[in-house]
């Protein structure tokens, strides 16, 4: 019993993990899409931009893939409830995502400059819209979701579409998109040179303090919004939101019921201002290098704040509270949970050593002679 | 209890069928072309000939256009369980969740890390680090291809798991039993050299094409000696594996395999062999004439001679039975669903507890089972039969492909190694039209597959019609026009860059005289888009 218990806590540890690697990798090429225009104000340009994060970004999407892989095996009725309730948002993510890979991969293939501005177009969208939904989910998921189950646990989602775009999840949109350009403006200053950093920098230096203030301001809606307390739930027995012991009260300033339980969590909000302000500092004095690091660090503290403030929720319904997906009544079997505790342990290493080698080769400045003399490049 | 309709569900089943053939044009090559690039690059670093080097560069090319889309396309699949089936997700999430996410940690990560360093690395790594890059290539993806069909493995043969009233979902017991399932490991094996087929087709066509024309000889040449060899032993690897999977098969599931067969009595061992039937769903017979082999099928799915084949009459009434024994089974979860404290209805379901999928498909016609009439149980079993005619056809359809790729294969490695072959030219000429073969069997197999699973998502355990999302028709025809337009457009544009890139062939590599920057545009406008025909 115990050890299903600690498994509950170590996936609900790991999917921030990899929220959090999918958030800094993915939302760094995502924001280099996002600004490509303004940054890249010829082709030329643009390519060394797109060059870049060339080598990288079909590795970096993985974090994406991953995520939703384990959400299924780790968290299969979140995944089912959370996928087929949002439909027209999941597929409005799917269809902006899936121009990417395209994208990447065809836009230099052919020399026309209107066949190369469709797809910088495409980048842009393929860039800001799915950031733009990512932090609005995670938005919606504090303020609840409209939905229930039947008695075979068959979910029936009863909110509309429209709905999730409320102010709230906008203003998570907007943070989230903020993090990814000031990500994505450090990553091509760590490898450009002359206007293409200049202009980065420049990005860098305004999307950084946007990002605090954002934060700041859903950190003040939160702590007075419509919060979840849970009562009753059995943490070690089997996955069953339908539980009829258990109980769900809503309450204004809920969410910072943690806080006040531990206030060594304040440490996470506090990382995302320090890292956020040094970062910015740093990148205005060219150190893009240590922006970077600090955005990254930052990403860790804003989503770790917001993991915080819900545990032990990761999904709570508005509609009927009492069957709210938690830790404790959403994840996979003991057993699944073991087999994927191993595989990870084995693999999440050997991934994290690739990758860095993986960047480490690729080092360096990319120059657009390199580019027209390189058949492969994007 | 909220269930989808009828439209919804017919309409989800085309949107997946179509996305995932879609998907399903892009992954066959990806894992056939990266193997032969690894040769291909393989030869170049032990014989240090440059040529080599521009092959690997040249099919790389091609291989990244594909690449691309088979990513994209890729997502929508991880996606689409959770959109338009949420109760299969639940249902059985706790199992099939795992080889996916298995999947990214162990195989995807890899295959797209190293593919960046495989297009991007060639002067930032040593020759051997390329090499070692692009083999990870090649392993990531046909990781990628073991965990995938592990998670369709079981869906095809449920082994490993059992049901959980509490949670009330198939939950995981036995990680081996579904890591090393018979289906899941057959299949395996006979998708991805399927693969290789495939990947060995489109360098030996293409290269063929390039012979016929007289252009860039050297280096097409060198590809189809290479890519017919592979081909060869490839097409009879592929062949071979497909009897091991209709054995696997014929004990797993005898349904599929009495409409793969077109099998609809039960006939005395060894069965013979349908080379030629045309099976009728509505009137359960075959209709006009039929060429048979006696002996041949009872042979060939059972390996052995005394081993009856049960016909798809037999296997309706055997259905009506497993319903019937559902039926209970079902009544009593729904009693301990609503008092988990009742201890005799829990006693009942887990004597009928194997039988809770048929009592699924009962539902369908009967929402409260207590009611169930005996025609709607007939109704019900007939269900339990996938579509004969559509499994029937595609089955044999694939397998004749796969034996005119067999007898291609073996002219074009005569040919490349003797350089005598009575009609070389003819082969050469009419190659070209053969490259759409090898993606045509793949489908086909698809269909053969996932047809043949049909009425069931996890077969006996969870039928089609409850695992689809209670979507509104409206959300579904939104998607499906999107899907539609948004494949359409890159398809053609897929199509239009491969023909460009194939017709341009290899030889344009970094040939440029250094532009400086700045400019961008300009200068690669004086780059000629295609070399004039020799």
């Amino acid at each position: 019993m115990e050890i299903y218990i600690a498994l509950k806590v170590l996936w609900w540890l790991l999917l921030g993990v990899l929220l959090m690697g999918l958030a800094i990798m993915v939302g760094m090429d995502m924001g280099v899409g996002t600004i490509l225009r303004y940054v890249g104000r010829t082709d030329g340009e643009r390519r060394v931009a797109l060059n870049i994060i060339g080598p990288h970004w079909d590795g970096n999407q993985v974090w994406f893939i991953l995520g939703g892989g384990a959400i299924f095996a780790a968290w299969p009725v979140i995944y089912a409830t959370a996928f087929s309730g949002l439909y027209v948002v999941m597929l409005l993510l799917l269809w902006t995502m899936i121009i990417r890979p395209v994208g990447f991969e065809y836009r230099s293939k052919m020399v026309s400059p209107a066949w190369r501005n469709a797809w910088d177009w495409g980048l842009f969208v393929s860039g800001f819209v799915p950031m733009l939904i990512f932090g609005a989910a995670v938005g919606n998921a504090l303020q609840g979701f409209p939905y229930h189950f039947e008695w075979n646990m068959a979910s029936v989602y009863s909110g509309s579409f429209i709905s999730l775009f409320n102010p709230f999840a906008i203003l998570a949109g907007l943070l989230s998109v903020s993090m990814s350009i000031y990500m994505g403006a450090a990553m091509i200053m760590n490898r450009s040179e002359g206007s293409l950093f200049e202009r980065s920098r420049k990005l860098l230096t305004l999307f950084g303090p946007l990002a605090l203030v954002l934060f700041t301001v859903g950190g003040i809606w939160v702590a007075n919004m419509q919060g979840y307390t849970l009562s009753g739930a059995n943490p070690g027995a089997d996955s069953n939101p339908l539980d009829p012991r258990v109980a769900v009260e809503v309450s204004s300033g809920a969410w910072l019921a943690n806080f006040r339980a531990a206030p060594v969590l304040w440490l996470l909000p506090l990382v995302t201002y320090l890292t956020v302000i040094l970062g910015t500092l740093a990148g205005r004095a060219g150190k893009s290098h240590f922006a970077w690091w600090m955005g990254a660090l930052a990403w860790i503290g804003i989503l770790g704040t917001v993991g915080a403030a819900m545990f032990p929720f990761m999904m709570p319904s508005s509609t009927s509270p009492a069957q709210s997906l938690s830790v404790w009544n959403a994840s996979s079997s003991e057993h699944t949970l073991v087999w994927m505790t191993v595989w990870t342990v084995v693999f999440v290493p050997a991934i994290l050593a690739y990758t860095s080698w993986a960047f480490w080769v690729m080092r360096g400045k990319v120059r657009t002679e390199q580019i027209e003399s390189d058949d492969h490049a994007y | 209890m909220i269930v989808p309709s009828e439209t919804v569900v017919e309409l989800s089943r085309w949107q997946f069928a179509a996305t995932a053939l879609y998907h399903f044009l892009f992954v066959p090559l990806t894992l056939g072309l990266s193997f032969i690039l690894a040769a291909m690059e393989t030869v170049y670093v032990t014989t240090g000939k440059a040529i080599y080097k521009e092959m690997t560069q040249f099919w790389g090319k091609l291989f990244a256009i594909n690449f691309a889309l088979g990513v994209a396309t890729g997502l929508t699949m991880e996606f689409e369980f959770g959109t338009n089936w949420s109760f299969y997700s639940h249902y059985v999430g706790d199992i099939f969740g795992a080889p996916l996410a298995i999947e990214g940690l162990m195989a995807f990560f890899m295959e797209s890390t190293f593919v960046g360093l495989m297009l991007f690395g060639w002067d930032r790594l040593s020759k051997a680090g390329h090499l070692a890059v692009t083999f990870l290539v090649a392993l990531g993806s046909n990781l990628s291809a073991l965990w995938i069909l592990v998670a369709n493995g079981f869906m095809q043969d449920p082994v490993g798991a059992s049901f959980n009233p509490v949670s009330q979902r198939m939950e995981l017991v036995s990680f081996f039993d579904l890591l090393f399932s018979h289906d899941a490991q057959s299949k395996f094996v006979h998708t991805s050299i399927a693969g290789y087929v495939t990947g060995a087709m489109f360098v030996v066509t293409i290269s063929a094409w390039y012979l016929s024309k007289g252009r860039h000889v050297d280096i097409a040449r060198r590809s189809l000696r290479m890519g017919a060899l592979f081909g060869v032993f490839s097409v009879i690897g592929v062949i071979t594996l497909g009897d091991a999977l209709g054995f696997v098969a014929g004990s797993a599931q005898p349904t599929k395999l009495a409409a793969m067969e077109g099998m609809w009595e039960t006939e005395p061992a060894p069965a013979p062999l349908k080379v030629i039937a045309f099976p009728s769903d509505a009137q359960q017979r075959n209709l006009g004439p039929t060429l048979e082999i006696p002996g041949l099928a009872g042979i060939l799915i059972t390996h052995s001679l005394d081993k009856e084949l049960p016909g798809i009459k037999e296997l309706e009434q055997r259905a009506a039975e497993r319903i019937k024994n559902g039926i209970p089974g079902m009544l009593a979860l729904q009693r301990y669903r609503q008092n988990p404290d009742d201890q005799a209805a829990l006693a009942t379901l887990r004597e009928h507890e194997e039988d809770l999928g048929y009592a699924m498909l009962l539902m369908r016609y009967a929402p409260d089972l207590s009611q169930a009439t005996p025609a709607q149980i007939e109704q019900a079993a007939r269900d339990a039969i996938p579509p004969v005619w559509l499994t029937f056809w595609s089955f044999r359809l694939m397998i004749g492909l796969a034996f005119l790729m067999l007898i291609y294969m073996i002219a074009m490695a005569t040919y490349s190694l003797s350089k005598q072959c009575v009609a070389q030219q003819f082969l050469l000429r009419i190659s070209i039209w053969l490259l759409p073969v090898p993606f045509l069997a793949c489908e086909l197999g698809w269909l053969t597959a996932e047809l043949g699973r049909q009425p069931w998502t996890v077969y006996e355990k969870l039928p089609t019609w409850i695992s689809a999302s209670t979507h509104s028709e409206g959300y579904m025809y939104f998607s499906l026009i999107g899907f539609t337009l948004i494949y359409l457009v890159f398809i053609i544009i897929e199509m239009f860059l491969m023909v460009k890139f194939i017709r341009q062939g290899p030889g344009e590599h970094g040939q440029r005289p250094v532009t400086g920057g700045g400019g961008g545009i300009q200068p690669m406008l004086s780059r000629p888009v295609m070399r004039p025909e020799e």
